[in-house]
């Protein structure tokens, strides 16, 4: 890594401050602004950590949740009322990386995080997202790339939690630099390669996240919810693929459901066709085939890839059954 | 002493349990009975903790990485950052210019050829590691690229870039016909006429040796009391002498000016003999800064440059008549980078009827092949497994009964009993895909069997212990090779107390300093079998000489004294005894220091090589086409068990390698830019404590009398049979046969699609 300097600050607008006006990294956990420091993708003239802002810790679950920018994936994945209001939340966090790694993760670093694309992390290579003339990984090794939205740029969105999240609609609250607060919701948060090559989601050089807000509507009606992943390992792997599934159930039958794909797309990916498959319908296998079939529709696989398709109907159907309490 | 002068005949029991032999074996006269079956061991043969479990578990133990000292500098290696081309300038001004920057070298010149993405051009040391980071960088050196091929199907084309040097990548093929008498002709006329054929080809990967500590060292010069230079080198290896010979070499300098150490390291799997380059730029560096030097490499550049184990493309032709192999028929492609050398070992274990094998080592721009643990075998092993089972499936045969006819060795019939009884083999499917195993969900088990020899018995080649008896009742052995991980100082120290008889818990071993007497490089699975002898001679040769020395002071013969259970006693009067430390103090100011060398191997023998046999369970997704290990029951026989902690940690290890390379292990390399593109341990994959199968360890005791302690290796035979074990495990759970390494989802659900369908 370059040389920084190491700052830490009190206020989350501090922080912002920094950012945009000296090109600052916001560190929280650091995870993975360490990679990219230490691959120098990132050289930044100084660092600051947001440790020592009060609050940001913290899990506050009633009618709705409120989860904190620095809670961990770990916390999130312990936390008892988010495992039973919003198991799939729970769940995605627990599912990502290794113990360690949770521990250290923060909850907002997971959303903001840079892509994992082979091709980008690497100096030495200069990808279409660096501001190469093509994405790499196009004629390249893409086994674990995107199969879908990819025609620009094949990385998949890396976070285990988003797909969780916009399962249930929720939303990130933000502060702008100069203190005007903002509250996005998680689903409008990334952006796709088409939009912009250079960046994964909307917020402004020292915009900052306060927080990430589950409404009590997606929480109400005993909504109920599953997180799968298929991994190639058990432990400190990346998903192949993964999905939320939520649905709201009338006994049988299906009033609501959400479904979001992740580690298949530049963003987290979610399907209302196959959402509406399901809607009014009542719960079993076939529906669920139906409908995981129906969220792979349009898939362009690259060379490596065309696995995801036939695994990803496997895995969503599953976690569809298991969200209805039906494996 | 008193010396016997007559050539000694010992008659000794061989073999198992069940299958027990007598040789005769001639003796040096001063030499104690070789250890056989009728050996009653007070220490060999338990479950004994490592000596240094404690030191590594606190972080005691000091590694190479460790080392510190006052004044140290950093270095850190200038790598090409193209895969092909010609050095037209290194510039190191830039990097010297860096303050904190102590010295720079060379480690090509202008006009010199790179060969792979990652081959060392320069070297910088500074004061810390993050200065010598940026000197690193500062270094500019610029290149006529050429064009590269990284992979063997792009380095064999016709008008392929040409890697290094010659006019084409793919060296002069190899062929070998076993036996000789057979001709072209006759290996085709068999195939053609053989009951159950196979024609397929096989596919694996390479895999690195990522081993925990990287490659590396710290060098630090000194003067001796005379002015000479001299140079102590603390070095991660798995060849303390060979780093020494090595330095000797590159340095100009003689042995008695040098020293190696390396009292613990943290792996080499074969990728750590000799004197290697960072070890080599660190005490350049420290030479030309005056300072200690630390060179290290980290972990991308050990996946780039540490070495690997070549891949291989075998299409193989294997035939069987009458529940006989009599055809084997293979053309092997692989390679070992831009040095090429890319050999499979397949040809082993069962009787092949007629065999051809062709073999092609391709030339491609990726860092060099080096030994990793059997080299050679797991990917030739994970062919033949496949190729028997899919012989004895043709011929509607159990695939052990199959094997059974066409191996000949008896400790492995008496193997495949014991794990058939430990895994349940009448669970497995008799038919691939189908049966009670399988089931009739989407997650199909089954079970699979692969087998492994080995023989290495090791060698009388300079090897010797010295022990050092001392007044408290002390006891030293010391010995100058490295201890990789095996439990190499545990097993010195329990051969060395059992044949000495001193209590267990007075044994100290010093390894890893090359001043001490000469031990072997740990290749080869040669370590074991060389140690425990040397230990077990030199622990009598000291018994011998120190009941010389207490026996004046007692006033007895020292013939008529023995040592055992910690109590030197007379033997014809075992009441009469002194306990170890009272007879220690008996050497008053005085210590018994001998220095022995090994004993010669015996010729008879029971076997000349070691067996083995796994068997896998594993469980299939078919829809999502994950492949979970649930069990594996490994059997293997090393000749003696001096310590069953250590013989089934090296049987663990060698499962849990072995299913590492079947289902995770993959170097990727990016054809275009030449580059590896997973050089981490995030997306280069290893297993982690939840893809951990239940793994049952059986140390299948035997004495096969190759040496005086009966020890054989067993390093190595451990990771050959696993990825071919998993694999028929597969193809019974499915009914397909992944034919591919690493066993990779895609390529599982491919498998089954081919076949039409998951369920
Ligand atoms: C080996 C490995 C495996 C992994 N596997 C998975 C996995 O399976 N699934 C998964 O989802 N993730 C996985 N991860 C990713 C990991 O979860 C993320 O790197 C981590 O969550 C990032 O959090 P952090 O707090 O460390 O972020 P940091 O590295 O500190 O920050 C990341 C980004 O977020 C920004 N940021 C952080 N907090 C705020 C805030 N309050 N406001 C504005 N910006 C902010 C930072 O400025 C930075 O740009 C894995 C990582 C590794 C190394």
């Amino acid at each position: 890594m370059n040389r920084f300097e190491y700052l830490e600050v009190t206020t989350l607008e501090m922080a912002g401050k920094l950012a945009a006006e000296k090109g600052a990294a916001v560190r929280a956990g650091g995870v993975d602004v360490q990679d990219l420091l230490k691959e120098h993708l990132i050289e930044p003239a100084s660092v600051v950590s947001i440790r020592n802002v009060p609050n940001l810790q913290e899990i506050k679950a009633g009618e709705n949740i409120s989860i904190g920018p620095r809670v961990t994936l770990a916390q999130l994945a312990a936390d008892r009322a988010v495992a039973s209001k919003a198991r799939a939340i729970a769940i995605s966090a627990g599912e990502a990386a290794s113990p360690q790694i949770r521990n250290q993760a923060t909850c907002a670093g997971n959303l903001l995080q840079r892509p994992r694309c082979w091709y980008f992390r690497n100096e030495e290579l200069l990808c279409a997202r660096k501001g190469g003339p093509e994405c790499l990984a196009h004629d390249g090794e893409n086994q674990y790339h995107a199969i879908f939205g990819n025609k620009n740029c094949a990385i998949v969105h890396p976070s285990n939690l988003a797909p969780a999240l916009i399962a249930f609609d929720a939303t990130v609250k933000t502060v702008k630099v100069g203190g005007a607060r903002r509250e996005i919701s998680v689903a409008a948060l990334f952006v796709t390669p088409e939009t912009d090559i250079h960046k994964e989601h909307v917020l402004e050089p020292g915009e900052m996240m306060e927080s990430i807000e589950v409404p009590a509507a997606a929480l109400a009606g005993g909504a109920k919810s599953a997180f799968a992943v298929v991994r190639e390992k058990q432990t400190y792997d990346w998903p192949l693929l993964c999905a939320a599934v939520k649905l709201t159930m009338d006994g049988k039958n299906i009033k609501d459901a959400r479904i979001v794909l992740g580690a298949v797309c530049p963003v987290p990916l979610r399907r209302e066709n196959a959402e509406k498959l399901l809607i009014g319908k009542s719960l079993d296998e076939s529906a669920a085939r139906v409908a995981a079939t129906a969220a792979f529709d349009g898939a362009t696989p690259l060379a490596q890839n065309g696995y995801k398709v036939p695994m990803g109907i496997a895995m969503l159907m599953r976690a569809i059954l298991e969200a209805g309490g039906l494996s | 002493m008193t010396k016997k002068n007559y050539d000694r005949e010992e008659t000794l029991k061989l073999g198992f349990a069940g299958n027990v032999v007598e040789k005769k074996v001639k003796l040096a006269d001063d030499q104690a009975k070789p250890w056989d079956l009728d050996t009653k061991f007070q220490y060999a043969g338990k479950h004994i903790p490592r000596f240094d479990g404690l030191a590594k578990a606190s972080g005691r133990a000091k590694y190479s990485y460790d080392m510190n000292f006052p004044g140290m500098l950093h270095a850190r290696i200038v790598r090409a950052n193209i895969p092909n081309g010609k050095i037209t300038d290194i510039d190191v001004s830039g990097a010297e210019a860096i303050p904190g920057v102590k010295a720079t070298m060379l480690l090509k010149k202008v006009g010199d050829r790179v060969r792979f993405d990652g081959e060392g051009v320069a070297a910088v040391c500074a004061t810390n590691l993050e200065i010598a980071e940026d000197a690193m960088r500062a270094v500019v050196v610029t290149y006529e690229k050429m064009a590269h091929a990284v992979i063997v199907d792009d380095a064999s084309k016709d008008g392929a870039p040409i890697v290094d040097k010659g006019d084409t990548n793919k060296s002069p093929e190899s062929v070998n016909i076993n036996p000789r008498e057979v001709s072209e002709d006759e290996i085709n006329k068999r195939f053609a006429a053989a009951d159950a054929k196979v024609e397929a080809t096989y596919r694996t990967q390479v895999q690195t040796h990522s081993a925990l500590e990287t490659h590396g060292g710290v060098a630090k010069w000194d003067k001796d009391s005379s002015g000479n230079p001299t140079l102590t080198v603390w070095a991660s290896t798995q060849g303390s002498f060979s780093v020494l010979d090595g330095l000797c070499g590159n340095l100009k300098l003689d042995r008695s000016q040098v020293e190696v150490i390396c009292e613990y390291m943290g792996g080499g799997f074969g990728a750590k003999f000799g004197a290697d380059q960072p070890t080599l730029v660190a005490a350049n560096l420290a030479k030309k800064a005056g300072a200690p030097v630390k060179c290290m490499l980290n972990r991308k550049e050990e996946h780039l440059a540490g070495g690997n184990r070549p891949d291989s493309i075998h299409h193989v032709r294997a035939g069987a008549t009458d529940g006989k192999i009599v055809v084997f028929d293979v053309t092997n492609y692989g390679t070992g980078g831009y040095t090429g050398g890319a050999g499979a070992r397949n040809i082993m274990i069962y009787d092949m009827g007629a065999s051809r094998k062709v073999e092609y080592a391709v030339k491609t721009n990726c860092g060099p092949a080096t030994a990793m643990r059997a080299p050679g075998h797991p990917q030739g092993s994970f062919v033949l497994e496949q190729v028997v089972d899919e012989l004895a499936e043709k011929l509607n045969m159990d695939p052990i009964e199959f094997r059974l006819k066409n191996d000949r060795y008896p400790m492995r019939k008496a193997q495949y009993e014991k794990a058939m009884e430990l895994i349940d083999w009448s669970r497995r499917n008799k038919k691939g895909g189908e049966g009670a195993l399988a089931g009739t969900g989407p997650k199909k088990r089954g079970l699979g069997v692969g087998a492994s020899t080995w023989g290495q018995n090791g060698n009388r080649d300079g090897t010797a212990m010295a022990v050092i008896i001392n007044a408290d009742g002390g006891v030293e052995v010391r010995n100058g090779c490295q201890d990789i991980g095996t439990g190499t100082r545990t097993i010195i120290g329990i051969c060395a107390a059992e044949a000495l008889g001193c209590p267990l818990e007075n044994m100290k071993v010093r390894l890893g300093h090359t001043r001490d007497p000469y031990g072997p490089a740990s290749g080869g699975s040669v370590t074991a079998p060389t140690v425990t002898a040397a230990a077990k001679d030199a622990g009598h040769a000291a018994k011998l000489a120190f009941l010389d020395k207490i026996s004046k002071k007692l006033s007895v013969d020292a013939a008529k004294l023995d040592i055992s259970l910690g109590k030197v006693f007379v033997k014809d009067d075992p009441a009469k005894s002194w306990n170890w430390h009272d007879a220690c103090k008996l050497l008053g100011v005085e210590t018994v220091e001998v220095t022995k060398e090994r004993s010669d191997n015996f010729r008879a023998n029971f076997s000349g090589q070691v067996g083995g046999v796994q068997i896998a369970e594993v469980e299939v997704d078919t829809e999502t086409g994950v492949v979970r290990v649930i069990k594996v029951v490994a059997v293997h026989d090393a000749g003696l068990v001096i310590d069953r902690l250590t013989f089934e940690s090296q049987i663990l290890g060698g499962v849990i390698q072995g299913m590492s390379f079947a289902l995770f292990e993959n170097r990727v390399m990016d054809r275009k830019s030449g580059k590896m593109l997973n050089n981490n341990l995030e997306s280069y994959k290893i297993p982690g404590s939840l893809d951990m199968p239940e793994i049952v360890t059986v140390a299948f005791d035997i004495s096969n009398g190759h040496n005086s302690a009966g020890v054989a290796g067993l390093g190595e035979p451990t990771v050959i049979p696993t990825a071919g074990a998993i694999a028929n495990a597969i193809a019974n759970a499915t009914g397909v046969r992944v034919r591919s390494l690493p066993m990779t989802p895609d390529k599982v659900l491919a498998a089954l699609a081919a076949k039409g369908g998951s369920r």
